[in-house]
């Protein structure tokens, strides 16, 4: 009824009704204009209606619920939404650009690319998640490239769930929603809060992109789609034998059955997937076919197969796994303030044990003069500091699966840290403070910019200064006081 | 529009006085009280004469269970609530007494309905605890929205429009929400929904922190606050009053 009259030409609530976009069976997709908005909008109609699907009508109600408390540009634009009364709809821009359906003719795609739109991908998961909201319906034709820029943009909330608002899809209906070829096993069973369902999808996409294959193809049935919960996919590599170990190490650890087996956050899965050579190789990267019968039968038959994993709040995940980026300062930085940043990071890391942590040193070149990339023992200059990080993170044992190292390279060491921060999503910086006050009046003070202009929270770590007669009095208010501070 | 829906003060000044400010600071242009305004703390007469001078200037409060059981005499109160009722109706003047137990039990405009208790029986005073219970209040009335207190736990609980009444094509399934502190939730009006608003005076699900809900008319969303207040001092005030330790001692754990 209220579908039919929302056609082309007809004026709704001030919206012209324009072409059609898109038929699916939950839902009409049209273009819509108003005069007063300018960016490209689309009105989304549920196709059926009271006494249809009942789904249909849920899952348009949470998109209603959740989509005008999203922000950000890896989601679309909430604009106006109308109930069932009269006609429902929910206006919304009209993201520019192809949605990764367009690329299945293409598959398998080069690994390089799977990587990077994988990491876009998981850019924006995390983006979603850290917004209290689990998509539950990640696969190629949610997900839409933004034309101007190259982020990913996620669409269709209708199967999410949001941890702050009431769950009607996962209360209203005992048979689990979802896109039978990318529903994680928790999913499949019943769970709908666990962030890390999203990042099972994302493993599925991955290696879709990468071998041209579905890892549990499209099964029709719940028995079929029950399979994935204790037999594995084939490893990529004896699908494609140039298959880079890297790859199938993070295909294989998205697609892990046990979600505390994945990665413990999407923006932990981005940094993997855009620092390749960092990834860290376990068994994973060199199975070359899939676990014995004998191995699958067991699994089969294990009661905690089909025993739900415990649940997390959607945020509270995020918060225990955040990613720490500690800068060490080799030139200046003394063998205490060394010792000092390696007692607050193994604090760190008692109290958030999923914290990922990457070690960084920037290595100033000047403005003008062309450095020289060698010095005089002829060792490269950056693999010198790398070489030097990894020996100040040496005793730090139980960091030995959990950190990277890296080496930035820039004139401007406050800004090469913060671009870094900022598009690998740190969660939280530690530094050490410059301890000479001389050479801090003289070369500025790299933490005092870090902790003015840092996205996260940051830690000064600080030696304590013995408390004479000739202390200086802190020269700024941003100084931390002795021992570290935290802002 | 937004109101705010206070219940279960149970005689605790510093509760009630920290939520009306915070009801204030929230632009809240109304004020609805659902009951229980007296017993257990340490403030019965404080709480009861507010309560008169809302309703006074034209405010809406309804009676709860322990404002009926001042003026009755007896009835079936567990054993702490029976020597606080005693000492209660002792501070109480004959005039509070009265005005709290001439209280109506339901008040309805506009689309919500409020209540102490269960909608379907009032006066019996029934904890609405699980999507049954609330089935049940929900089937008792046609407004879009019943507010209520009673069970002293913040809950929202909502069914599809129609699919509750006689003969509808899908059964109901009344589901139940716990909300989250100061997040408001849209109240879809495809749906009937039915709030527990939590408690001011003696918060029981854990959190100490007083609890009461603003529902904003013109959005449709309605929010559970949980606001801080000076816990020790009302605690203090039930020890130093004689009544039974546990009364002052459940405040600090919101038990």
């Amino acid at each position: 009824m209220a579908v039919d009259r929302i056609q082309k030409g007809a004026t709704i609530d001030g919206f012209l009704v324009g072409e059609l976009i898109h038929k699916g069976g939950m839902a009409t997709l049209r273009a819509v204009t108003r005069s007063d908005i300018r960016m490209p909008i689309l009105m989304k109609i549920p196709t059926t209606l009271e006494g249809d699907d009942p789904a249909a009508i849920v899952s348009f109600e949470m998109e209603q619920m959740i989509l005008p408390r999203l922000s950000g540009i890896h989601v679309p634009k909430f604009v106006a939404a109308n109930d069932f009364s009269v006609h429902p709809y929910i206006v919304m821009e009209r993201i520019a650009g192809q949605t990764l359906l367009r690329r299945l003719d293409d598959l398998p795609l080069p690994y390089a690319e799977v990587a990077a739109i994988g990491a876009k991908v998981a850019v924006a998961l995390d983006d979603l998640h850290r917004q209290h909201v689990v998509h539950l319906d990640v696969k190629p034709s949610n997900i839409v490239m933004r034309e101007d820029t190259g982020d990913a943009a996620l669409v269709d909330f209708g199967l999410a769930h949001h941890d702050q608002l009431p769950d009607l899809m996962g209360e209203e209906f005992r048979v689990p929603y979802g896109t039978a070829p990318y529903m994680a096993p928790e999913q499949i069973l019943g769970d709908r809060r666990d962030a890390r369902s999203d990042l099972f999808a994302l493993g599925v996409l991955l290696y879709f992109f990468s071998t041209g294959v579905r890892p549990f193809g499209d099964p029709k049935g719940k028995r079929r789609l029950h399979r994935r919960l204790w037999r594995d996919p084939v490893p990529p590599r004896k699908r494609r034998a140039d298959y880079p170990p890297w790859l199938q190490e993070i295909v294989l650890r998205c697609l892990e059955v046990d979600p505390a087996q994945r990665y413990p956050t999407a923006a932990q899965l981005a940094l993997d997937l855009s620092h390749p050579e960092e990834t860290k190789l376990t068994g994973r990267s060199e199975r070359l076919k899939r676990d014995p019968w004998s191995a699958v039968i067991r699994r089969r038959f294990h009661p905690d197969f089909a025993r739900p994993a415990p649940r997390q709040a959607v945020l509270a995940q995020v918060s225990t796994a955040p990613i720490v980026a500690v800068a060490i300062d080799l030139a200046e930085g003394s063998e205490p303030l060394h010792e000092a940043l390696r007692v607050t990071v193994s604090r760190i890391l008692e109290t958030v044990p999923d914290a990922r942590f990457a070690c960084l040193n920037v290595l100033k070149h000047h403005r003008i003069a062309l450095d020289t990339t060698l010095d005089e023992e002829g060792r490269s200059k950056h693999l010198k500091r790398l070489v030097e990080l990894k020996h100040w993170a040496q005793p730090l044992r139980e960091l030995e699966n959990r950190i990277t190292f890296h080496v930035l390279e820039s004139a401007d060491p406050a800004a090469a840290l913060l671009e870094y921060v900022r598009t690998n999503r740190v969660d939280h910086i530690v530094m050490g403070a410059r301890a000479n006050s001389a050479l801090r009046s003289l070369l500025g003070s790299v933490s005092q910019e870090v902790v003015a202009k840092a996205p996260c929270t940051v830690t000064v770590v600080r030696l304590p200064r013995p408390l004479d007669g000739d202390a200086e009095l802190p020269e700024t208010p941003q100084d931390a006081p002795a021992g570290g501070a935290t802002r | 529009m937004r109101i705010a829906f206070m219940a279960d003060l149970h005689a605790n000044r510093e509760a009630l006085e920290a939520c009306l400010a915070h009801a204030q600071a929230q632009e809240a242009g109304r004020l609805v009280f659902l009951g229980d305004y007296v017993n257990y703390g340490a403030d019965p007469e404080w709480v009861a004469q507010t309560i008169m001078a809302h309703v006074e200037k034209g405010g809406i409060a309804l009676r709860g269970n322990h404002d009926a059981a001042v003026g009755e005499w007896g009835g079936s109160m567990t054993s702490p609530a029976e020597v606080a009722l005693e000492w209660t109706r002792n501070q109480l003047g004959p005039s509070h007494r009265a005005f709290l137990a001439a209280l109506p039990l339901t008040y309805s405009e506009n689309g919500f309905l409020c209540v102490h208790a269960d909608a379907s029986a009032p006066s019996r005073w029934s904890y609405v605890t699980d999507t049954e219970d609330a089935a049940r209040s929900l089937r008792a009335t046609t407004e879009r929205l019943t507010l209520c207190g009673h069970v002293h736990k913040p809950a929202l609980y909502n069914v599809p429009e129609g699919s509750d009444a006689p003969g509808a094509a899908r059964a109901a399934k009344t589901t139940v929400f716990r909300p989250v502190a100061g997040i408001p939730v849209p109240l879809l009006p495809r749906r009937r929904w039915l709030a527990i608003v939590g408690s001011v005076g003696q918060p029981r699900d854990g959190n100490p922190a007083a609890a009461y809900a603003l529902f904003d008319t013109a959005r449709g969303e309605i929010t559970t606050f949980r606001v801080a207040y000076d816990i020790d001092a009302a605690a203090e005030k039930i020890r130093a009053a004689g009544l039974p330790a546990m009364l002052a001692d459940r405040l600090k754990w919101g038990l």
